[in-house]
C-alpha cells in the first residue's frame, strides 16, 4: 500500500501541471497513465504537430511541451506508474483506497481526474461474437508469441503493428492478413515485405475484406470475412487478431459515482472537485459553464485543484499563498538558491 | 453557406445551414447534433467524427487527403463511403449534402 496526498489519474500536460502546482504548495503525489509513456494526448495522437496556444509559447510540438512538463517536474521526482490504470475506489474514513488494473495499491485523501478524453484502449472487432473469444482467442495485443506456434491466425488490419505481426508470425504460424482496402499505412519496406510473402503464397493476403463473424464450439475453430459488395469467405483459424489502433474510452471512471455529463464530469469552478468529496477533475474530461478544452485551461484548473487536495492533505494547517520568485520555502523544494 | 442534412443512426434527421470555411464535423457540433464525437478536435488524429456520406455526394467531395483513409482504418466500421467530417470543408457547392452517422464512434 503506497500512502501519498494525491493519485492523479492520466500522465497528460494538464495531470503533469497539477503535479508540478502540487509540488510547490508541499504535497505529494503518485501519476497513474494507461499508456507506456508520458504525454497523453500529445504523445500518442500528435507528438509532431505544432500547438500555437500555450501562453508564452508561440510554438511547440506535442512532444516538446511534454518534455518541458517533465522537466519542470523533475525536482519533486514524483513516481509514474505506466502501463497501468485505476480500476476501482474505496472510501475508507477520510481516505480512499485505490486499486489498479495492475494490483497496485494507493491511500490517498484526494484523486485527481485528469484523464483526457479516457484512456486510450484497442479498438475491438464489432462483431458479436467476438466477445466470447476475447483475451483468449481474440486478441488485440500480444504477450507471448509463442503461443502462435504451428498455429493458424488470422491479422486484421493496415498499419504497423498488423504488418510486423504478419511477417513476424508467418515464420512459425499459418496467417492470412485481412485489410478493409488495397492501401496499407505501414511502413514502406513492411508493405513491400508483405507482398513478397503473399507471392510466394507464405501468407494469405485479402484485401478489401472486413470481419463478418467468429464461430467455434468451446474454441475459435473460424472466421468469416466478407466484401464490401456482400461476398464471404469462410478460413479456418486458431487466434483472430485485430491492430484496428486506439480509441479512447472513459473506462473504470464511469464506474465511481461520479455525475457524469455523456462523457464528461461536471465540476465546480473554485477547486473543481466533482460530486464527490477529495475527487477532482481537471483538464478535457471536466466540465463547467464556459468550459473551453484547451491545454491552457487544465493548467488554470490543475492549480486550482491542487490547492483544493491540500484542505484534505493537510487539514490541521491553513495553505498560505506563495509566489515562486519570492518563497524561499517553494526555492527549497524546487532545489534552487 | 450550404445546408447540410445529418442523418443519425437511428434516422433522426437534423437540416442546418453551415457557413463557407466550417468543416462538417463543426457543423454538427456547433448545432449540437448527436452521433459526432470529434474527440480530437478536427486534427485527423481520431476518426470519432466518421460520416457515411450520401452515394451521390461521395464523388462530388473534395478528394481525401493523405492520412485521412489511415485514420479510417480506425474507425467505427468504415466503408467505401466513408470520410472524417472534420476533413470535409463547406462551401457553397456542399449545399444539400448528406451524410449518415454510424451506430457509433467508439
Amino acid at each position: 500500500m503506497i500512502e501519498t496526498d494525491v493519485v492523479i489519474v492520466g500522465a497528460g500536460p494538464t495531470g503533469l501541471f497539477c503535479a508540478h502546482q502540487l509540488g510547490i504548495i508541499g504535497l505529494k503525489c503518485e501519476i497513474v497513465d494507461n499508456l507506456d509513456k508520458i504525454g497523453g494526448q500529445c504523445i500518442e495522437l500528435y507528438p509532431d504537430k505544432p500547438i500555437y496556444d500555450i501562453p508564452a509559447v508561440p510554438e511547440c510540438t506535442g512532444e516538446e511541451l511534454t518534455n518541458n512538463l517533465i522537466k519542470q517536474i523533475e525536482p519533486f521526482n514524483f513516481n509514474f506508474h505506466l502501463n497501468d490504470r485505476v480500476q476501482n475506489l474505496k472510501k475508507e474514513n477520510e481516505s480512499w483506497i485505490v486499486k489498479t488494473t495492475n494490483g497496485k495499491e494507493f491511500r490517498t485523501p484526494n484523486i485527481v481526474i485528469a484523464g483526457g478524453v479516457g484512456s486510450f484502449e484497442p479498438r475491438k472487432f464489432t462483431t458479436k461474437n467476438a466477445e466470447k473469444f476475447d483475451g483468449k482467442s481474440v486478441l488485440y495485443s500480444i504477450k507471448d508469441k509463442s503461443i502462435f506456434k504451428d498455429k493458424s491466425v488470422a491479422i486484421f488490419g493496415g498499419g504497423d503493428s498488423a504488418l510486423d505481426w504478419a511477417i513476424e508470425l508467418s515464420n512459425t504460424s499459418k496467417v492470412s492478413l485481412i485489410h478493409r482496402r488495397d492501401e496499407f499505412r505501414g511502413a514502406h519496406a513492411s508493405v513491400k515485405k508483405i507482398k513478397e510473402l503473399s507471392d510466394k503464397n507464405v501468407i494469405n493476403l485479402f484485401t478489401k475484406y472486413s470481419i463478418k463473424d467468429v464461430k467455434g464450439n468451446g474454441s475459435l475453430e473460424e472466421v468469416e470475412i466478407k466484401s464490401e459488395d456482400g461476398e464471404s469467405k469462410i478460413l479456418k483459424t486458431d487466434y483472430v487478431l485485430g491492430f484496428f489502433g486506439l480509441i479512447m474510452q472513459l473506462g473504470p471512471i464511469a464506474e465511481w459515482g461520479l455525475n457524469l455529463d455523456k462523457k464528461v464530469i461536471p465540476v465546480n469552478t473554485e477547486n473543481f472537485e466533482t460530486n464527490k468529496k477529495g475527487i477532482f477533475a481537471i483538464g478535457d474530461i471536466c466540465t463547467y459553464p464556459g468550459k473551453l478544452k484547451l491545454i491552457l485551461s487544465g493548467f488554470h484548473e490543475g492549480a486550482l485543484a491542487a490547492r483544493g487536495c491540500f484542505k484534505y492533505a493537510r487539514p490541521n494547517e491553513k495553505y498560505r499563498f506563495e509566489f515562486t520568485t519570492a518563497s524561499n520555502t517553494i526555492k527549497d523544494r524546487l532545489g534552487v538558491k | 453557406m450550404a445546408k447540410i442534412k445529418y442523418i443519425e443512426h437511428n434516422g433522426k434527421e437534423h437540416l442546418v445551414e453551415v457557413r463557407n470555411g466550417l468543416t462538417v464535423m463543426e457543423g454538427a457540433v456547433q448545432n449540437d447534433i448527436p452521433g459526432i464525437d470529434a474527440d480530437c478536435g478536427g486534427s485527423m488524429s481520431c476518426a470519432t467524427c466518421h460520416v457515411y456520406v450520401k452515394e451521390d455526394w461521395y464523388d462530388k467531395l473534395p478528394k481525401k487527403e493523405m492520412g485521412e483513409d489511415d485514420m479510417l482504418d480506425q474507425a467505427y466500421e468504415p466503408n467505401s463511403r466513408s470520410r472524417l467530417s472534420c476533413q470535409i470543408m463547406v462551401s457553397d457547392e456542399l449545399d444539400g449534402l448528406i451524410v449518415q452517422m454510424p451506430e457509433k464512434q467508439v
